[in-house]
């Protein structure tokens, strides 16, 4: 795989418990919520998740919460990890993608604690598996669902984030900060390896990582909730600072060649 | 520099010299970190020691004025010194960070092995 590794190949490989598959059946799916300080919200979040897909087995994954986000997850009768310190929401999708893949699930949904992000929007991003994606997003933009307002200054910075995404996969995606996407079993233990722990990197950069190792990445329209609950996760310089650190880290992880590509294309205008 | 200026360098690098033996001997500090040092040190203690040696390098370097040589001296190594403890920073948080996320699947399958997550759906992990 053309992927460079950095300190993120330092992860050992994971042991697969062996565990035969029956066939003729659905994929195991796990729904993974990475959960920070969600108390209010979960429990609504996870009645949701069981009455949509009942199928599914849900992993909550307390990152470092100190309002019992964890116990509100057991009760509503989630698998619950529950991290030591807080990691980012990188760092605790990885952890579910290692769950997921040392229990020998085929494919994987994430799914934010606070609740914005509706259950019964799920069926079409496992669809969109179904159809042979590697990786399905959700996006708030790709359709005029509904209107999805995200502020002035954070809409000039996502402009920004799209636009490179673009530059650098190629492709054109809508929305490159989407945290709802589904992922198949090969990604899964891709990512579980190999994914971005960095703010903002859990999302933009992952999407390029999977486009440069060779996985389809595709969207679909998607209706997002003002979140129910918890605080918007920045401020504004904070976010400044954050959008440039992902920059820089996408723009120098990128294959040499696919950059050297690139530049020239901008540099002859045709962006 | 005086006589008297050259025996307060030595006198300082001895006793640095020292102390990061004492730090290695009490498990304190790895020994690569100190052998970067002490190799530090021994180059202070050696130009503390022999005044004219200095001058020579900067001559041979083409610099007219001693002191800069050392200051461009000291300032590469610092540099180097610094990313390097960047890198290796990067390196232990991405450990630190494996480590958690490992505990925290660990702990999962501690619930679930005692009972305590309930079964959700026909999906469930358990066999």
């Amino acid at each position: 795989m053309p992927v460079r590794q950095d300190f993120a190949g330092t992860a050992p490989p994971i042991a697969r418990s062996p565990r035969p598959q029956p066939r003729g059946r659905e994929p195991r799916t796990l729904v993974i919520v990475p959960a920070f300080n969600e108390a209010e919200s979960l429990t609504r979040v996870l009645l949701e998740l069981a009455a949509c897909v009942p199928d599914a087995t849900v992993l909550v994954v307390d990152d470092g919460s100190t309002d019992g986000t964890a116990d509100v997850a057991r009760a509503a009768g989630a698998i619950v990890a529950q991290l030591p310190f807080n990691l980012g929401v990188g760092g605790a999708l990885r952890t579910g993608f290692r769950y997921a893949i040392r229990h020998g699930y085929e494919r994987a949904v994430q799914l934010d604690g606070d609740g914005q992000h509706d259950p019964a929007e799920i069926a079409p991003l496992l669809a969109g598996l179904d159809q042979g994606a590697d990786m399905v997003i959700g996006s708030r933009f790709a359709e005029a669902v509904t209107k999805y307002d995200v502020g002035r200054l954070r809409g000039h910075a996502m402009r920004i984030l799209r636009l490179s995404v673009r530059l650098l996969s190629g492709h054109r995606f809508s929305d490159t900060s989407s945290g709802f996407r589904a992922f198949s079993g090969p990604l899964l233990e891709f990512f579980a390896r190999n994914y971005p722990v960095e703010y903002l990197g859990d999302t933009a950069e992952a999407l390029l990582l999977a486009c440069y190792g060779g996985f389809q990445v595709v969207e679909v329209p998607v209706r997002m909730r003002v979140r129910s609950g918890g605080v918007p996760s920045n401020r504004n310089l904070k976010l400044a600072y954050h959008y440039l650190r992902v920059l820089v880290s996408m723009f120098s992880r990128a294959p040499a060649p696919l950059r050297r590509r690139e530049l020239r294309r901008v540099a002859s205008g045709r962006t | 520099m005086s006589t008297r200026g050259h025996i307060l360098v030595m006198l300082v690098t001895l006793s640095s010299v020292f102390f990061m033996l004492r730090l290695v001997r009490r498990n304190q500090m790895r020994a690569k970190y100190s052998l970067l040092w002490l190799s530090a040190g021994s180059v202070l203690v050696l130009l503390a020691a022999s005044p004219r040696l200095l001058d020579r390098v900067s001559v041979w370097l083409g610099i007219t004025y001693g002191p800069a040589t050392f200051f461009m001296g000291a300032t590469t190594v610092l540099f180097l010194v610094a990313i390097h403890f960047s890198w290796e920073l990067s390196r232990l948080e991405e450990r630190t960070r494996v480590l958690a996320e490992e505990l925290a699947v660990y702990r999962a399958e501690a619930d679930d092995a005692a009972g305590n997550a309930p079964a959700t759906g026909a999906g469930d992990a358990r066999s």
